[in-house]
């Protein structure tokens, strides 16, 4: 591009929907105007329920069982006033797998009544036709799909047995509906990363816009991730395919550790945790990035006095995330400008110390730093959702306490 | 950068899109395009802000008290907007 001037930075893709052009453009400068801290968050993701059909390997958040303490519809609703009180354009809904509350479509109607757009993730489980027709009537409302394999056997094999066809079968009837640039998202692994032409092709013959992101070793992430995550020449051609293919897709904040290759890439290149992104998990908590559900990352509840925006403006965690960072080990490397020492979540959840090098580090110091740490003394993740496995009984199982611990899908009609 | 943005035209902000004070001037986000801009400072926010309550952007600008030195950056600022979708022209009735 660039359309930048001295005073207005033009043009970028926000982020989780992916920031800025902008960004690229101008990283130095734009770090610069987010020091200062923002009055609302650009890219919010906000996980409505624990609750999920599925049961992947590498779940950031570890989901699969409903809390029982999940925000309510009202509360719901009172988040959304807030944010349309904070001018947030839109929320990145998630989860767990968010359509099977059954509150989901009358949140998604009240948020874009009150001009807080949607981006919703989804395994595609809730996508029929009528939903994709409803989908694609709406300016406010951006899907996505989440495949991680190109083929059933990769993608099944992380996502579990289906998951490639109800993701497949979603997409057709969005394309059906006339709904065109959704996305379509993929955790780039080991497995996958030798597909990225043909997931490209999938994205296309849909209409839709490809999305890849890091595999970070969060939630159940962090029980895969040394078998998972790219190879350092896999890592390369990640990068190469990346800058052919540029703005075409989208990519968030997923790989600007790999801008210490060469080039910076498209899309927001700084961690911008408690900064520009945070979470709202389903019980309300607020954390500093999706990826850092941890209690060291907790910035406060939306159930607190002040709700959302108190703990956005006023929370001590957040203003430290804010200040200055003194790059650390990091500070001498030829990279750090665009690379920045990488994903605070991936290097916390990998036991290695903030102010370092990622584990992913393209120059290698990563691999050299885990080598150095105790993997097992890693922080783990301090909320588990996870669906129990059913130990195997003879005669009459137990009943379940409630609809929902059985089956997340209980008691929900599509409107 | 070479500039065709006509100042004498009357502009406004594009309805679909929303401004939001910050900081450092402004985020803007246009809700069809779902694209983000920002502006730098607090002038070209109410220059921006103005626009659809004069009859030109030479106006808007003046109103907010931009200097004729500093017009050529406030033109290229409404420049990239312009060409961002973030403002358009507005049909004078
Ligand atoms: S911790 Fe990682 S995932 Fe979270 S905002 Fe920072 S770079 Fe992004
Ligand atoms: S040493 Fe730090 S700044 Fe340099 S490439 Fe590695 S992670 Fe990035």
């Amino acid at each position: 591009m660039t359309l930048t001037s001295d005073l207005a930075l033009g043009s970028g893709k926000p982020p989780g929907g992916d920031p800025a052009r902008t960004a690229s453009a101008a990283p130095g400068r734009l770090t610069d105007l987010f020091q200062l801290g923002l009055d609302a968050p650009i890219c919010l993701t906000w996980e409505l329920t624990y609750a999920c059909n599925l049961s992947c390997v590498h779940c950031l958040s570890s989901s699969g069982r409903r809390d029982p303490r999940e925000l309510s519809t009202a509360e719901c609703k009172q988040v959304i006033d807030t944010l349309e009180r904070m001018q947030v354009f839109y929320v990145n809904i998630g989860g767990g797998e968010p359509t099977v509350r059954p509150d989901f479509w009358e949140l998604v109607d009240y948020a874009t009544a009150h001009h807080v757009g949607v981006k919703f993730s989804t395994n595609g489980v809730k996508i029929t036709p009528d939903v994709a027709a409803r989908l694609a009537a709406s300016d406010y409302v951006d899907v996505q799909i989440s495949l991680d394999g190109a083929t059933a056997a990769v993608n099944d094999a992380v996502r579990g047995p289906g998951s490639y066809d109800t993701a497949l079968r979603a997409m057709a009837s969005l394309h059906h509906a006339g709904f065109r640039g959704f996305k379509l998202s993929v955790v780039m692994t080991r497995h996958n990363i030798p597909q990225l032409d043909a997931f490209k092709a999938i994205a296309d013959r849909y209409g839709a816009q490809l999305r890849l992101t890091r595999l970070r070793p969060s939630g159940r992430g962090a029980d895969v991730w040394h078998e998972l995550h790219p190879t350092v020449d896999q890592q390369r051609s990640l990068y190469d395919w990346l800058v052919a293919h540029g703005e075409q897709v989208l990519t968030g904040d997923s790989f600007f550790h790999l801008s210490a290759y060469g080039s910076a890439l498209p899309g927001l290149n700084l961690c911008g945790a408690g900064r520009v992104v945070c979470l709202i998990d389903p019980v309300g908590d607020v954390y500093a990035c999706p990826f850092a559900i941890h209690e060291s990352f907790l910035a406060g509840s939306v159930r607190d006095q002040g709700g959302f925006q108190a703990v956005w403006r006023d929370s001590p965690l957040f203003a430290s995330l804010r200040a200055p960072d003194t790059g650390g080990a990091c500070r001498s490397c030829g990279s750090y400008d665009s690379c920045r020492g990488g994903c605070m979540a991936a290097k916390f959840f990998t036991g290695l110390p903030l102010d370092g090098p990622d584990p992913e580090c393209v120059r290698g110091h990563g691999e050299a730093a885990l080598a150095a740490v105790d993997a097992s003394a890693a922080p783990r993740p301090s909320v588990d959702h996870s669906h129990r496995t059913v130990p195997v009984t003879i005669g009459r199982r137990r009943p379940p306490e409630r609809g929902c611990d059985e089956s997340p899908l209980a008691g929900f009609a599509v409107p | 950068m070479s500039t065709d943005f006509d100042l004498d035209r009357p502009w406004r902000v594009d309805p679909r899109v929303s401004v939001r004070p910050e900081p450092f001037g402004a985020l803007l986000y246009h809700f069809g395009t779902r694209r983000l801009s920002f502006l730098k400072n607090q002038r070209v926010l109410a220059v921006v802000r103005s626009l659809a309550d004069h009859p030109s952007a030479r106006a808007a600008c003046a109103a907010a008290g931009v200097t004729e030195a500093e017009l050529p950056a406030y033109t290229r600022a409404l420049h990239a907007l312009a060409q961002s979708s973030m403002i358009s022209e507005r049909t004078v009735v």
